[in-house]
């Protein structure tokens, strides 16, 4: 059963027989809890997503088979420390076995593993690494997370009792725990007798075990502590996504004791809603299934190599317009503090850049207001403004509280669309004839059609008049009022061309 | 005396419709039952229909959910990676912590811009709304929901109102007001009411229509004058998690997330699913459109971020790494679309290359999960907030 392991990796191993008792321990621990690890079997959800990683993590870099962290016991001035790897060969590890190349980075993480509790500073409450020659240990799986602990106030209250009955300087209560340990006192004032014997006998028990094993032991009880009442200022890593809660493994939370103190049945907490009923797919889901399937064969879809270029392309167009890319002219307000940016944006002179992006697409313009304001504008000088005016009305009817949907309906039928209407726009035939139908019944869609119709046509039309108009491309050169006979010619070869 | 046969009729009630009536021997599925002659007829008419049962269904499904991949594949001739080679790689960024807000007594869990780009509001665990001017960040409202998790906020597009919602189910619209003396509750407006906690909220673009998602696995589009559901959305499986509308001038369309790791696409109009997506594997936290409306980026507990291309009906791209393990919680786009930036559980902040799929910066210096993250509406500047009650704005 004593494996001396092959550990080519540790260069100040003690002799073979005194690095067993870490190997030994560690199996020791696992087949002593048998019972709690088969009650909760390995999850596959999606919250234990990190928590599997993390135990792969864990249990490849304990593999000294395929280049795990050198685990030894190092001797200190009177004693031995057991099992314990440096903070700098975990940081180490993680940078070659999961191709990070930034330590800052592999520090971060390695943080995060010793904050859920996976692995602990052996003289420090405060679970993060450092990337130096502070000893680490690895927390039995006893122990770890993923077994949906939630213990109680019971539990903590023997712990820290017991700790004061074990007369070890180094076991001695932190102020916050002594702090902890007074409230505990006061709030079980009447069953501390109970919780004073239970300590008792837990002090009882842990004297029988090997010295080497109860070292090991007791600073992974007091890492699994740290983990569920942490130091104050530091992250609770056991609060939950409420959002996720209730589809967790253990829904009704039994609650296991870790000293096994049987407890009266607590009142179900209020985070855990109730799961909803799994509901059965039913034939009718199947027929829907199927339809939807159907519809989606049946679709026109793109080759990735044009879909590809698409997106390429578009943010090739959009890149001097990315402030993250492209520095903001004159300064982005949030870097120099100053507004002026913003102050520019809300002036009626539009920047040359800003026309620029008029051209891209009509959506562009719609979507601008001042672009959109000139689009109008350049539309009534040609006496063509119906359909833009009647495309804004049905963009606003879509805006309307529903009580006012009905009279804005018969307001836009009677401006742009009733015969003998005001401002009459070219609708086909069959578009007319639809929207008339639509009409009989009012909603916020009923001039959907029409709209689209409407729409087509400007960007064909009216849209492309506009870009080739003198108003848009005076804007475009950021040309001033009052202009020279030279530009006056330059514009006509532009408009020409 | 010759025999005489007897054709023995029972007389009962029907099997079927219940009724008082002389009933024929029927068989359905070898098991006998006692129909009238009535229901003997309907059921003969139904026909086709009891030829189906759920396994051949099923099967017809798995067949054609084959065909559909099948056909998928055929378009699928390069990588979105493979083409990018030719762009341009993107310089060393320097993306700091400009401001940082603090004020809430516990985990943000949502923020929104207001289009005034500097405006947000923001929502938290202990039940606070706050309104911030992030350019001073000044706090200028302040409301206290009934619940707690408020887990979504909006700001409404004329930046007159806001709209917020968690586990009270329901999402509550409220006008700011800048008289002092007026309570920012008084004029609260209930909108929208679901079965189960609301996950996220979105103004159309009116203040007069919101968009909302719910545990209880729909999303739905309501009037907020009159309260009135407009629209409702079913076809997730479970929770919906997170929704954002097509930036589109004329679109009518959504995405949203849920816990059944699908990404679905709506019609607005119709309440119709239009395209589904469904490669992760695990929760889907936060959807976004890519600026053009042409794709979508999506962020999930599996720890990767993906980008979908609607026109290819396709995932077109993952963005992970091995050293990145807890979930992704939120993402948005850069203006430009090339940058994908995304809030993870591990307190950190990735960005990516969205083209060449490479992540190009990764911040620190939030102190916990990272559970909500927004671009600002003129790209210069991107808000996240976090568990560990503050919210930065990084530019």
């Amino acid at each position: 059963m004593a494996q001396a392991p092959a550990d080519p990796g540790s260069a100040e191993a003690a002799d073979p027989e005194e690095s067993s008792p870490n190997m030994i321990v560690y199996r020791k621990m696992i087949c002593e809890q048998p019972v709690a690890l088969s009650c909760f079997s390995r999850d596959l959800s999606s919250l234990d997503k990190y928590a599997d990683e993390i135990e792969d993590i864990i249990t490849r870099m304990q593999d000294d088979k395929t280049g795990g962290v050198p685990i030894r016991t190092v001797k200190s001035f009177l004693s031995k420390i057991p099992s314990v790897v440096t903070g700098a060969d975990i940081v180490q590890w993680l940078m070659k076995n999961l191709s990070i190349e930034d330590p800052g980075e592999a520090i971060h993480l390695g943080s995060l593993i010793a904050a859920q509790g996976y692995v602990f500073p052996i003289s420090d409450h405060v679970l993060t690494l450092k990337d130096d020659g502070t000893f680490y240990r690895f927390q039995a799986p006893y122990f770890w997370p993923s077994n949906c602990w939630e213990p109680e106030n019971t539990d903590y209250a023997i712990y820290l009792c017991k700790r004061t009955m074990q007369n070890k300087a180094r076991l001695e209560l932190a102020d916050y725990e002594a702090e902890n340990l007074a409230r505990l006192q006061r709030a079980f004032a009447r069953k501390w007798e109970f919780i004073f014997m239970q300590a008792e006998a837990q002090v009882k028990i842990d004297r029988k075990k090997d010295k080497t094993e109860r070292k090991i032991l007791d600073s992974q009880e007091r890492a699994f502590w740290d983990v569920h009442r942490p130091v104050p200022g530091c992250v609770n890593t056991t609060e939950m996504d409420i959002r996720k809660c209730r589809r967790m493994k253990n829904p009704q939370k039994v609650k296991k004791s870790v000293y096994g103190v049987t407890e009266e049945s607590q009142p179900q907490s209020p985070v855990h809603m109730p799961s909803q009923p799994v509901r059965k797919t039913t034939k009718e889901d199947f027929r829907k299934q199927i339809t939807f399937l159907n519809l989606q064969i049946d679709r026109h879809c793109l080759k990735m190599s044009k879909v590809a270029e698409s997106l390429i392309a578009y943010t090739e167009q959009y890149v001097e317009y990315d402030p993250f890319i492209t520095p903001a002219e004159p300064s982005n307000p949030w870097i120099s503090d100053d507004a002026a940016l913003w102050d520019i944006e809300m002036s009626k002179e539009p920047s040359q850049q800003r026309v620029k992006r008029w051209g891209f697409s009509m959506d562009e313009v719609l979507k601008d207001p001042v672009g959109r304001d000139q689009f109008l504008r350049f539309l009534e000088s040609e006496f063509s403004s119906e359909n833009l005016r009647f495309w804004l009305a049905v963009q606003d009817l879509k805006k309307q509280p529903l009580q006012d949907v009905t009279t804005r309906v018969e307001e836009i039928w009677q401006e742009f669309l009733a015969p003998g209407a005001q401002s009459a726009i070219n609708l086909d035939s069959h578009s007319y004839e639809k929207t008339s139908q639509n009409v009989k019944d009012p909603g916020r869609y009923t001039y959907e059609d029409a709209q689209e119709h409407i729409y087509k046509l400007m960007k064909s039309d009216s849209y492309a008049r506009f870009l080739r108009s003198n108003a848009y491309q005076d804007l475009l050169l950021a040309k001033k009022k009052g202009k020279s006979l030279a530009s006056k010619r330059l514009t006509g070869l532009m408009q020409s061309s | 005396m010759c025999d005489q046969t007897f054709l023995a009729v029972v007389f009962g009630p029907c099997d079927k419709c219940s009724k008082e009536k002389p009933l024929r021997a029927v068989y359905i599925k070898s098991e006998q039952l006692s129909y009238c002659s009535l229901c003997v007829e309907m059921m003969a008419t139904e026909g086709l229909h009891e030829n189906e049962t759920l396994a051949s269904l099923k099967t017809e499904a798995e067949s054609l959910k084959g065909k559909l991949e099948e056909e998928r594949a055929k378009l699928h001739d390069v990588e979105l990676h493979q083409v990018a080679e030719r762009v341009e790689a993107l310089g060393q960024f320097v993306m700091k912590t400009r401001r940082t807000l603090k004020g809430h007594g516990n985990k943000v869990l949502c923020m929104d811009w207001c289009k005034d780009k500097r405006r947000i509001v923001s929502s938290s665990q202990d039940g606070k709304v706050i309104v911030w001017d992030s350019f001073t960040t000044n706090k200028e409202h302040a409301v206290t929901m009934p619940c707690t998790w408020v887990m979504a906020c909006a700001y409404a597009p004329s930046g007159c109102a806001i709209a917020c919602g968690g586990l009270d189910n329901k999402c509550s619209v409220y006008p700011l007001t800048f008289d002092k003396n007026e309570n920012m509750a008084a004029k609260k407006k209930s909108v929208a009411m679901h079965t189960n906690y609301l996950s996220a909220c979105s103004f159309t673009n009116s203040d007069m229509q919101i968009l909302t998602a719910s545990g209880d696995g729909t999303c739905a589009l309501w009037d907020v004058e009159s309260g009135q559901l407009l629209q409702s959305f079913h076809g997730h499986g479970a929770d919906v998690l997170c929704l954002d509308l097509a930036p589109s001038e004329t679109g009518n369309t959504f995405v949203s997330g849920g816990c059944d790791k699908k990404a679905m696409v709506w019609d607005m109009r119709s309440g119709q699913c239009i395209q589904s997506f469904e490669t992760h594997d695990s929760d889907i936290n936060s959807v976004r459109y890519y600026p053009s409306g042409d794709a979508f980026a999506s962020g999930s507990d599996d720890a990767t971020c993906r980008l979908y291309d609607l026109r290819a009906d396709r995932e077109v791209a993952i963005y992970s790494k091995e050293s990145i393990i807890f979930g992704a919680s939120s993402v948005d786009f850069s203006l430009s679309g090339r940058l994908l930036f995304a809030g993870y559980n591990d307190y950190t902040i990735n960005v990516w290359d969205v083209l060449k799929g490479s992540r190009v910066s990764i911040l620190f210096g939030h102190e916990n999960r990272v559970s909500t993250l927004r671009v600002s509406p003129d790209g210069t500047a991107f808000c996240s907030g976090s568990w560990d009650h503050t919210l930065r704005i990084w530019a």
